[in-house]
């Protein structure tokens, strides 16, 4: 077992564990930040395929993350209120059903991307940071400015949303549902990375003339990368609006995509367990700066400024070596 | 709708592009010349806002702040560079994005931490707070218009200093061929730390000059950021002319949009409608229009390939 | 004679006021080395790079296997069969030399590449790239890092790749360049050998193996072909002569 196996296996190991003494001690918030950090780091798994395998750096992530966020609000608000969604050309009731509201989530986010995608891939570099986060922006005021979700308040649900044979307001069987969807995404990425695909979207990252030279083109391999990537965050976006039980504009904020990019980046970006590394530094130390001060983003910057200047690879880089050639 | 009313929408939105610009000019250079995009640039716009409310408060000087405003900007854009920035240039743009967004975590924080949580208020000059009479009956905001004709007088002053000065000429050797330069003797951490004080001294005085039409507060920048980087990919990177032609599109569009859209579907749909039509729709324009410069022009309208 | 598997007519293109490429034709027919040569400048990346679909002409067409691929992308010309080195060795940086090729192999298959099974461990795959390597007598270096490699050895995997792909024409872009003399050799040997396998378009300023491998040479200077022919007549051609020696006129 090669050091990043091990520590890969001592991370979830350590998500799930704690939880579970959590429950038996009594501690549901504790169990509540495991939950965070099992739902941000799964929307950093979903921008780490874009941003650490397809070195597409997407500042706009955070539009998919709040479009998974509102799919589940929308929904979620019919179901309870009794209203139908759309009575056009067939009646749509809302649903309070999370595998519903998930796939819901995974396929708005999947079309809104692919449509921010097919225009911002037609660039590069620098272009691309700023376009993705001009849509993200776009997206971001769409929602304040729009009246029937709830504008710039948000939406509130007042019941966590079901599971067919849990009870999910108990923060275990959610902490667990949400561990579970962390577990297989993790899975699905490793089969997609290691594949053909995966093959060619990392050759892509590194040379791309390359690539087009051997008669592929690189525009669609980017273009579904993102669009795969996108639904990963969408879908931890509606996880992350039922555990809060509210959603609001501030997901889709140009903060958020920064955030998610942090997490990505603090655990050790293209490793695939990064994400959850990272969102785990960053919840406890949010956590941690948070009681000592009220300006701790103020450390963050400076931890975040540190880890860039002094200590590329993030916290796995740090831990393991080098990255494995089978990559 | 009175024409003159569309009249001083437009004077509203040529006020806010020339704003958008003075930010977008910085930041394009900044790229040009040193190949760096700086998320920070917003937290200059803050820092020549802040500093100019709390001189004018301190000493009663709307002038005193706007040269507070661009002597704190310009500082605190030379020290960012000379402490974080240069050691980026090397690096990818993704670690310059987030080492930039840590800059703005610590500016905007620090800022909390100085002057608290509350907005700070800035009057429009005594002299300047009536109103004119515009040709054609048009009652107009004198500050808005003392605004548009800085704003313009910036942009060929920018002009003038990058095709007519010894520091411009070094500026455009520096876009086009580093190495050259540096074997010429210029000494190009000065030449850098200039460049990145300049912009950040523009970025300050847009703060300052908008600090008096809305309030003063922490994450005011940002907003703003995203706008310039909107005009950058419309008017090309690298550009001032494609920054100042982007810009002023942006202002109208932004401004007229919201302005005419909700009327405009008031035509043929009920008022709520219209109005939740319109300004979704309005709020979402200067994408629309970022989005249509992308498909015929990927490079932007003045950006080369 | 056999209609030629790529002929390119009238290619023009300019650059500003410059122009690099001027009226330029030329062709490739089966089983011929075609070596393209000119001083520093004259148009030869130009004209490649036109070839390779990753510059538009100004004018002019190119045609390949009978087809009109003026307008075509990159991809869809290296998927017809265009296989093309670069002037500075292009291979993926962070891939082993056997990744490199299983990426090659890989491009080559049909359809939206795969999502699900894995490439590497993919027998369909690599044995064709263990081939491959085996063939380039580089099966020692297999498992290395392409960036850690001697800058020959880098040559030499990109070579491999463009064998992998099994292309109908080779589009080689100065395979010799800083590669030492005892690398020359070798590569002179296999490009030979590449002949055997599909017609090969030659850029190269190693005028000893130009002359050892090519058939045909085509002489550019200015953007534009002042001559086109047999080595030994290229040899005796007075304007080529005056191009590269700065001879007088006679």
């Amino acid at each position: 077992m090669n050091r990043e196996t091990l520590a890969n296996t001592v991370i979830l190991a350590a998500l799930a564990g704690i939880p579970v003494l959590a429950h038996l001690g009594g501690e549901p918030f504790v169990i509540t930040l495991a939950t965070r950090i099992a739902i941000l780091g799964l929307a950093g798994v979903g921008l780490n395929l874009a941003l650490g395998h397809g070195g597409l750096v997407s500042f706009g992530h955070a539009a998919f993350f709040g479009v998974g966020g509102y799919a589940m609000g929308v929904l979620a608000s019919h179901a309870q209120a009794w209203t139908p969604l759309a009575t056009w050309p067939v009646e749509i009731p809302g649903t309070n059903l999370m595998p519903v509201i998930w796939l819901t989530a995974i396929l708005a986010a999947g079309l809104l991307s692919l449509v921010i995608a097919a225009l911002s891939l037609r660039t590069r570099g620098v272009y691309f940071i700023m376009i993705t986060l001009a849509f993200a922006q776009m997206a971001y005021y769409f929602a304040i400015s729009w009246p029937a979700y709830g504008g710039e308040d948000g939406l509130s649900i007042y019941v966590r949303n079901r599971f067919p044979g849990l009870n999910t307001l108990d923060p275990i069987q959610f902490f667990a549902v949400c561990f579970t969807l962390l577990c297989l995404t993790l899975a699905l990425m490793s089969r997609i990375t290691g594949s053909r695909f995966g093959l060619l979207l990392q050759a892509t990252r590194q040379n791309p003339a390359r690539v087009e030279a051997l008669g592929v083109q690189t525009y669609r391999i980017r273009l579904f990368a993102f669009v795969l990537s996108a639904m990963v965050t969408g879908l931890a976006g509606a996880l992350y609006a039922d555990l809060n039980r509210f959603v609001s504009p501030s997901m889709m904020s140009w903060q958020m995509s920064g955030e998610l990019i942090v997490i990505v980046i603090l655990g050790g970006v293209g490793r695939a367990l990064g994400p959850v590394a990272g969102a785990g530094l960053y919840v406890l130390l949010e956590n941690q700066l948070g009681g000592i001060s009220d300006h701790w983003q103020i450390f963050l910057g400076a931890v975040l400024l540190w880890v860039v200047l002094f200590a590329r690879g993030g916290v796995l880089g740090m831990l393991c070596d080098r990255r494995s050639a089978d990559g | 709708m009175p024409v003159s009313l569309v009249i001083e929408q437009a004077l509203n939105g040529l006020q806010f592009g020339v704003m958008i610009f003075l930010m977008a000019a910085g930041l394009t250079l900044i790229f040009g010349v040193m190949g760096l995009i700086n998320l920070a640039h917003g937290s200059f716009f803050m820092t020549g806002a802040f500093a100019c409310a709390a001189t004018a408060a301190a000493t009663g000087s709307f002038l005193l702040g706007l040269a507070a405003s661009l002597a704190a900007a310009a500082a605190a854009g030379a020290l960012v560079e000379v402490a974080v920035i240069r050691r980026l240039y090397a690096r990818d743009h993704l670690d310059q994005v987030l080492a930039t967004f840590a800059l703005i975590l610590i500016f905007s924080e620090g800022t909390r931490w100085l002057f608290g949580s509350f907005p700070l208020y800035l009057d429009v000059p005594q002299a300047l707070a009536r109103g004119v009479m515009l040709p054609g009956g048009i009652q107009y905001p004198l500050y808005r218009l003392v605004v548009i004709v800085v704003g313009l007088c910036v942009a060929s002053g920018l002009w003038l200093l990058i095709h007519r000065t010894r520091l411009g000429m070094r500026i455009r050797a520096g876009e086009s061929d580093r190495e050259m330069i540096a074997a010429l003797g210029v000494n190009i951490a000065g030449l850098y730390t200039a460049v990145f004080a300049i912009g950040a001294a523009l970025a300050g005085l847009a703060g300052a000059l908008v600090g008096a039409l809305q309030s003063v507060q922490v994450g005011m920048g940002e907003p703003v950021l995203i706008l310039a980087f909107v005009v950058i990919v419309i008017g090309g990177i690298g550009s001032i002319r494609g920054a100042l032609i982007g810009s002023i599109l942006v202002g109208l569009t932004d401004t007229l949009g919201r302005f005419l859209l909700p009327s405009a579907f008031g035509l043929f749909l009920d008022p709520s409608a219209a109005t939740a039509f319109g300004s979704a729709l309005a709020s979402m324009l200067i994408y629309i229009l970022m989005a249509v410069v992308l498909i015929f022009r990927p490079n932007g309208l003045f950006g080369v390939a | 004679m056999d209609d030629p598997l790529l002929s390119v007519h009238d290619l023009s293109r300019s650059f500003g006021a410059f122009l690099a490429c001027d009226r330029v034709s030329l062709d490739l027919r089966a089983g011929e080395i075609h070596a393209l040569i000119g001083p520093n400048g004259a148009g030869k990346s130009t004209l490649i790079k036109q070839i390779a679909g990753e510059l538009a002409p100004d004018s002019g067409s190119i045609r390949f296997l009978g087809r009109d691929v003026t307008r075509l992308g990159t991809a869809r010309r290296a998927r017809m069969g265009l296989a093309r080195t670069f002037q500075v060795s292009s291979v993926v940086p962070e891939f082993t030399v056997r990744e490199n090729l299983v990426l090659a192999l890989a491009s080559g298959q049909a359809g939206f590449p795969g999502v699900w099974s894995r490439a590497m461990t993919d027998s369909a795959l690599t044995d064709g790239a263990d081939a491959v390597v085996a063939r380039l007598g580089l099966a020692h270096r297999s498992g290395i890092v392409a960036s850690e490699l001697a800058h020959a050895e880098r040559r030499k995997v990109e070579i491999a790749m463009v064998l992998a792909q099994r292309p109908k024409a080779f589009l080689l872009d100065e395979p010799m360049a800083g590669i030492g003399t005892e690398g020359s050799a070798e590569m002179t040997d296999l490009l030979a050998d590449l002949r055997h396998e599909a017609p090969v378009l030659l850029v190269e300023h190693d005028m000893d193996a130009v002359f050892r491998l090519a058939d045909r040479i085509t002489v550019l200077v200015s953007g534009r072909v002042i001559a086109s022919d047999t080595p030994e007549r290229i040899r005796a051609n007075a304007d080529v002569r005056r191009a590269y020696l700065g001879d007088g006129p006679h």
